[in-house]
């Protein structure tokens, strides 16, 4: 019942965020607004109920399942891939790899400049 | 398929979403064990694997992807309540979050623009197509998410959703040794990096790793769906402004 009761919580506010977005014309999509809703909900109560806790335990641990029916997707655009899969897979590659070695290098720098190197992992750990 | 009896059970099973789903669960458990089998190879991972084992079937038995997505929808479906659960390892990172919340917002500004500026001009340069541009834009972003941008700029949202698939396994792939050969050593800045440009397919990579990375690249992924929904739009304006600018000059 419990996980019952979270996933149903989740859903409920995946909802409201897909009204509300809709509502207001909002540029961010529903379930988005509905993460943010819950996270400032549960900053109000000051916990996360159990039965949230576990449903979303529950999704999570499996994230990757979820991208395998869109992934699979990529028959039906084997086409135009193929058209253009110069840009498409070296745009793709370089720019994940400079964001993520962008990103590693800024959070790093800025930790330690802005925080304190206590912060951190030491830097002759393993 | 000689005997007619089968072939009715064919035709009946393959309109029908059960054997769409079943697949999926099927596909997925077997990629997921080959994934542990190799201890974890991120060469190995459980994304690539299916897809490509289901895509092998489909294509073998002559089915459509509409009527493998009859069932596919269900699993694909939970990406909405997946990215609303992300409030929930969010506000357990809140501690943590409150003390590196500057660096935390620096790189994560900074990330989205360079995930985005990076892809449109990338495939601008290369010779591009404005549609393939503006699908990859939001490639880093978690799909239910990139698949509502891509719409409201003018990308294709289901070859979004692919590019998307491809971006989290590039990085989940790449990101630990790249991490390695740049000597990042925190588990916060390759959590945070991890969940900027790779999702949800690179934070699952990221437990793996550890508990911290895991937490931290779910954050990331959360708060980067967030700033990727305010930022991309007003940046892919600036963006095919300066392109129409340079290719007009």
């Amino acid at each position: 019942m419990n996980f019952l009761n979270g996933i149903t919580l989740l859903l409920v506010y995946q909802l409201v965020g897909e009204v509300t977005v809709r509502l207001l014309d909002v540029p961010i999509p529903g379930p988005v607004l509905g993460m943010v809703m819950l996270f400032v909900t549960l900053l109000i109560r000051g916990q996360a109920p159990e039965s949230v806790d576990q449903a979303s335990s529950a999704l999570l641990s499996h994230l990757s399942l979820l991208f395998v029916p869109a992934g699979v997707g990529m028959m039906v655009h084997f086409d135009r891939i193929a058209e253009e899969w110069v840009p498409i897979t070296l745009a793709l590659l370089l720019s994940t790899i400079v964001t993520m070695v962008a990103t590693a290098l800024i959070m790093q720098l800025t930790t330690r400049w802005l925080v304190g190197s206590h912060q951190g992992k030491e830097p002759d750990g393993d | 398929m000689t005997d007619p009896g089968l072939k009715d059970i064919w035709v009946y099973l393959s309109a029908s979403p059960l054997l769409g789903l079943t697949m999926t669960l099927v596909a997925y458990g077997l990629a997921y064990r080959l994934y542990l089998r190799t201890r974890s190879n991120p060469l190995a991972n459980p994304v690539v694997t299916s897809v490509g084992m289901l895509i092998g079937v489909l294509v073998l038995t002559g089915t459509s992807y509409d009527d493998y997505f009859e069932g596919g929808q269900f699993v694909h479906f939970l990406l909405g309540p997946a990215t609303v659960a992300l409030a929930v390892p969010l506000y357990q990172q809140f501690s943590r979050l409150r003390q590196l919340w500057l660096p935390v917002t620096i790189s994560l500004v900074c990330g989205v623009t360079i995930a985005a500026g990076s892809s449109i001009g990338l495939a601008w340069l290369l010779g591009g197509s404005t549609e393939i541009q503006m699908s990859l834009a939001p490639k880093s972003a978690t799909a239910p998410v990139a698949m509502g941008i891509s719409e409201k700029i003018g990308g294709l949202p289901s070859l979004t959703a692919v590019l998307v698939v491809i971006t989290g396994i590039t990085g989940a792939v790449l990101g630990t040794k790249l991490f390695e050969w740049l000597r990042v050593t925190d588990d916060t800045a390759k959590g945070i990096a991890m969940g900027v440009a790779a999702h949800g397919i690179g934070t699952a990579r990221a437990f793996q790793v550890s508990p911290q990375m895991g937490a931290f690249s779910g954050l990331a992924m959360a708060l980067s769906a967030f700033a990727t929904a305010l930022l991309v739009p007003w940046l892919v304006d600036l963006m095919q402004f300066l392109i129409s600018q340079s290719s007009s000059s």
